[in-house]
């Protein structure tokens, strides 16, 4: 049996795609098997899902959508190509498209509540912090925290994240 | 050095001396399960992810992860991979081993690799996600794994600050891992349902109730020998405890199928059972040149022999073993040079026939 995607090796990896309960059967060879293997994982559900997202906010073809343009206020994602390629630049992303991300997750996992573990750094910055004036999202916003970044921006020559993170812990002191 | 920063510095080299702690062939339902594997995805705050960083970046994350490492008790003795040091072939051996992906190995700049001795750890840096963490055990043994894995990830959690909400958990790069950022997965051996072919409304039933199933070799895929991986889709709205939970409920359920079309297979045709089995072992220790499908699938009839008493004498430890060495690489390592395709079919009898050869009294 030769390979249905390029015809050419033998076949040896045998793929059943379950779509909406219709079965469809792919003999590949190991090679496109495994760039089918990394499409899928990509499309697998996510790229319908992406698709189904249309940006309502954004007239289309308008100098003014230049201007607004939605785009992660940190790594500088652009939200058109989170659609496209379905990965997040940065954790900062998913509170730049928190809107989106809101009704996407709840389609991919069914629930967009959040039931696991807390990390112990996290737990630790929550008994710091006063009871009352919102926490904070992101676990980032301890002094001693942002200043060992800064320190590893530092050293890494990022001056870019370093400026961003000296201005953070002017902030905060 | 990368290599050192984690302790113990070992050579690639010796990983071929053993095989992975979780091939050993033991463990709840064994019989019908090989393994089981928790991973979780982790990114630390304070970089960008690493599909989004330059060299930079990649490399200051593997140093921050290194340092970590080396505070943890936990993962003392192990030793920390730059994919860069490391040559393609080597990195090829890693892969086959499962102890990281494809992806890991095709695009090595400021990834790197950690693993633990005996190999129940492994740790990918900068893949999808700054982190990468997995744990392997023998047979059905999800929360064992989750145990080990909770820990380390506590220990590393308080020596670098992840990116995480209270409201949506883990941030990961791809919103399917949001959340928990666990994936829990099985390893199924299911012959009988494959013979009866009963497999397809198995697998239809799995991916109605959102689990995913793949081949043993490589993701997304449904690969030969009649092995399944089935694992959790969700990472939103459960505990990690729950997911697991979750997919123990269905292996149970795809446990009891297997058994019962196995006991069927008994029924209605003993001799050609039996046979298929005899043949498969004939073949497979005096075999000159094999193909590593063809290998696979008489494996599969040999561990199926063993599991119902078909077979006796024969080393499960060394059956599972013969999984990772019949691959490519492995074969080039032991061998010492490169093999071309021949070569590698030449080679990969031999190995066959001697680990079975030697783990076997009669005949
Ligand atoms: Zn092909
Ligand atoms: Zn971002």
């Amino acid at each position: 049996m030769t390979c249905d995607i390029c015809g050419k090796k033998k076949a040896t990896v045998h793929l059943t795609e379950i779509v909406d309960e219709q079965m469809s059967e792919m003999h590949l060879c190991e090679e496109c098997a495994r760039q089918k293997s990394s499409q899928m994982e990509q499309q697998f559900g996510l790229a319908d899902l992406l698709a189904g997202l249309s940006d309502t906010s954004k007239p289309a073809n308008s100098k003014e959508s230049d201007k607004n343009v939605l785009k992660c206020s940190r790594c500088g994602l652009v939200y058109e190509d989170f659609r496209k390629f379905g990965r997040l630049g940065c954790g900062e992303c998913y509170l730049s498209f928190k809107e989106h991300l809101t009704g996407l997750l709840r389609k991919i996992h069914g629930s967009n509540k959040y039931l696991g573990k807390t990390p112990s750094r996290h737990l630790e910055n929550q008994a710091l912090a006063p009871a009352e004036g919102a926490p904070a999202l992101l676990s980032s916003d301890d002094l001693s925290d942002l200043k060992r970044q800064l320190q590893s921006a530092i050293a890494a020559e990022d001056f870019e994240k370093a400026a961003i993170l000296r201005d953070k812990i002017r902030n905060l002191e | 050095m990368l290599g050192n920063i984690a302790g113990l510095y070992m050579r690639i080299e010796e990983l071929l001396n053993h095989t992975g702690e979780w091939l050993r062939g033991t463990g709840p339902s064994a019989h019908i399960v090989m393994s089981s594997r928790v991973r979780l995805a982790r990114n630390l705050e304070a970089w960008t992810f690493p599909g989004k960083s330059g060299k930079k970046d990649l490399e200051a994350v593997l140093k921050a992860f290194g340092e970590a490492v080396n505070r943890i008790s936990a993962l003392k003795g192990s030793t920390l991979f730059q994919m860069t040091e490391i040559d393609q072939v080597d990195r090829q051996l890693l892969v086959e081993r499962h102890l990281m992906s494809h992806e890991h190995a095709s695009n090595p700049e400021g990834k790197g690799l950690l693993v633990t001795a005996e190999e129940v750890v492994s740790i990918m840096v900068n893949e999808e996600d700054h982190l990468r963490i997995q744990v392997m055990r023998s047979g059905l043994n999800l929360s064992e794994a989750w145990n080990i894995i909770n820990t380390i990830d506590d220990a590393l959690s308080r020596e670098l600050n992840f990116a995480f909400m209270p409201s949506w958990g883990y941030l990961t790069a791809c919103p399917t891992n949001t959340g928990t950022a666990m994936r829990g997965s099985v390893m199924m051996h299911l012959p009988a349902l494959v013979m009866t072919k009963q497999i397809n409304k198995v697998l239809a039933a799995i991916s109605k109730l959102s689990f995913a199933s793949r081949g043993f070799y490589g993701e997304g895929t449904q690969a030969s020998g009649n092995f399944y991986q089935i694992s959790n889709q969700v990472s939103l709205g459960h505990s990690e405890l729950d997911i697991i939970q979750n997919i123990n409920g269905l292996i149970r359920q795809v446990i009891e199928q297997e058994e019962q079309a196995r006991q069927a297979l008994l029924l209605q045709n003993k001799p050609m059972l039996e046979d298929k089995v005899c043949r498969s072992f004939g073949l497979l220790k005096t075999a000159r040149i094999i193909s590593s499908q063809e290998a696979i699938e008489l494996f599969s009839m040999v561990r199926l022999g063993l599991d119902m008493g078909i077979l006796q004498h024969v080393d499960h430890k060394a059956l599972n073993e013969l999984f990772i060495m019949i691959q490519p690489a492995h074969l080039q390592k032991i061998e010492g040079k490169k093999l071309n395709a021949f070569e590698r079919d030449t080679k990969r009898a031999a190995v066959i026939r001697q680990k079975l050869g030697r783990s076997t009294n009669i005949d």
